[in-house]
């Protein structure tokens, strides 16, 4: 791997701090530091560059969402988890494709991940499930939804954006929305 | 409570804008009521997903945007275990390029079966018994019907000889000596005489290193040969020396003459003279002699790359070799002669007295 020496690796509290702090240009560097090992992994191991892709964002989001929680523990290096996680991501994908799955060609050192990619994965599915959801939910109740549940906004804000005439008239709206939202989403 | 109030009071608890004073009513309405607890956790669980969600998809599209920058298609050159080239051709190509070596290691040793170099033996030596089976392949036919004549004529063999060179007698009561290459692998070994009789004969000893055989007349029409007219040199001949060879290259007794030129026989062989002589296969195991019709080798064989190149084995190793014969393998006394009788003849006279001691050895096998 030594021609991926022009790429700075930042070093693993580098991340986490720049994690925590909604860094673009550490999410960047970190991106840019493991992307190539785990494309190595891949490619060399039945699959293309598209599905190293899929996999490499899914373990970095995995990596972000456990540094946002706290939990990550500087007890492994990043690479490694990284590495581990995405191995065992590879060899689910694989199985469900029906490709070899027996054994894989491995390239780095790697740790037992299983139950923490069952856990992202039951979370995943529901975020997808609620992402199914509110593109079913249609507008204005989209839009009433994310502007309230995702970006925090009052509803005053709410009430001038939709022209409601009186706040209560926007919260009754928000309500059936809401009601429809949760609807939808456990319909599925 | 209606339910939709119930639900702007857990937002508003959720988002931190009630007053001190509403959120401790409502916390105490939480500890009173676990139907209002249960749905405060639902609800948080809920719009938390839509959170989630939101961070999901935001973390996605920074992702992707980082994506664009790397150059995947020469990571994915750099990074796939490229195996060498060589490995490559030999996973792309394996079975023909099987096939194709098989084929030449087939070609290789067909060839090298064919012009005889399968055997250790350097192809720019030659040694010269000559291959009869094959010269006279194509005479069989009608040499057979000559054959009867010819058979009536002289004793010997119905058969072709296999193989032919020539041997010369170091003893008058029938002991004869020839190269070992000429008598090697065949079944039985005759003579032939310039008056074309043939005698059977014994392979007595054999020196394979020096390339020598001895056989002996037990043929009992074979008689006395008479005092043997030249003797054998200890010394070492010198370069530049006259010298001629007789023998039976064809079927008839041929003299070839020529010089020594070296000292040391093929490749620096220090047992043989190197000669400039014209000889050809079927002079293998003829006496080699000087003016004076001393007997100072053998011919052995000649070089292919040059022409009229011979060797010969020096006499003294001839001599080392006869004291070597076991005296077992005697059954009549075998005392070389020490008087010179054509010393001072001219060479056709020495060749006169010569050829009776000359013979074509014949080999034959099944």
């Amino acid at each position: 791997m030594n021609n991926q020496l022009n790429v700075e690796i930042p070093s693993d509290s580098e991340v986490i701090i720049g994690i925590l702090n909604n860094s673009d240009s550490v999410l960047k560097k970190l991106y840019l530091a493991y992307f190539p090992m785990v494309l190595q992994l891949i490619i060399n191991n039945n699959g293309d560059e598209d599905e190293a892709k899929d996999i490499y964002q899914e373990a970095i989001i995995v990596l972000y969402n456990k540094i946002k929680r706290g939990d990550f523990e500087l007890s492994s290096k990043l690479k490694t988890y990284i590495y581990s996680v995405c191995r065992r991501l590879w060899l689910k994908r694989l199985k469900q494709l029906n490709r070899n799955a027996g054994n894989i060609k491995d390239f780095e050192e790697y740790l037992p991940v299983e139950e923490e990619v069952e856990r992202h994965e039951e979370r995943d599915m529901q975020i997808n499930k609620m992402g199914e959801a509110l593109k079913l939910l249609g507008e204005p109740c989209k839009t009433i939804m994310e502007d309230f549940y995702m970006h925090n906004r009052s509803m005053q804000d709410i009430c001038e954006r939709f022209g409601y005439t009186n706040a209560d008239n926007a919260k009754t709206q928000k309500y059936k929305c809401l009601q429809r939202l949760k609807k939808l989403f456990f319909q599925q | 409570m209606r339910d939709n109030q119930l639900l702007e009071m857990i937002d508003r608890y959720l988002a931190g804008e009630m007053t001190p004073q509403e959120r401790e009513e409502f916390e105490l309405l939480r500890q009173k009521d676990n139907a209002v607890s249960a749905k405060v956790e639902e609800h948080k669980n809920f719009t938390s997903l839509i959170k989630q969600y939101n961070e999901r998809v935001n973390l996605e599209t920074r992702l992707n945007a980082i994506h664009q920058e790397v150059d995947v298609h020469t990571l994915k050159d750099d990074l796939m275990a490229h195996p060498s080239w060589i490995v490559q051709m030999w996973r792309n190509h394996h079975s023909k390029i099987s096939v194709a070596a098989s084929v030449a290691i087939l070609a290789v040793l067909l060839t090298l079966f064919i012009t005889g170099d399968l055997s250790n033996k350097d192809p720019r030596f030659q040694q010269l018994k000559a291959d009869v089976e094959r010269v006279k392949s194509q005479q069989d036919r009608l040499g057979k019907q000559q054959q009867n004549i010819i058979n009536t004529v002289k004793s010997g063999p119905s058969a072709n000889a296999k193989f032919r060179g020539t041997g010369f007698a170091i003893s008058s009561n029938g002991y004869i000596v020839t190269n070992f290459h000429v008598v090697n692998g065949g079944d039985s070994v005759y003579v032939q005489n310039d008056a074309g009789e043939s005698f059977h004969t014994k392979v007595i000893y054999t020196d394979p290193a020096n390339d020598l055989a001895f056989l002996q007349i037990i043929d009992t029409a074979f008689k006395n040969l008479g005092p043997i007219p030249y003797t054998f040199k200890k010394a070492k001949s010198d370069l530049g020396e006259e010298v001629y060879t007789i023998g039976y290259p064809g079927n008839d007794i041929k003299i070839a003459p020529g010089a020594l030129t070296g000292a040391t026989g093929f490749k620096g062989d220090t047992t043989e003279y190197e000669l400039y002589i014209p000889v050809n296969p079927g002079n293998s195991g003829g006496p080699l002699l000087d003016n004076k019709g001393n007997i100072i080798g053998i011919i052995n064989g000649k070089q292919t790359e040059a022409m009229g190149v011979g060797f010969a084995v020096k006499s003294n190793y001839l001599l080392k070799s006869i004291s070597n014969i076991p005296a077992d393998s005697l059954t009549k006394t075998l005392s070389l002669n020490t008087k010179n009788t054509m010393a001072s003849l001219s060479r056709p006279q020495q060749i006169k007295k010569l050829r009776n001691y000359v013979f074509m050895v014949k080999v034959y096998n099944q």
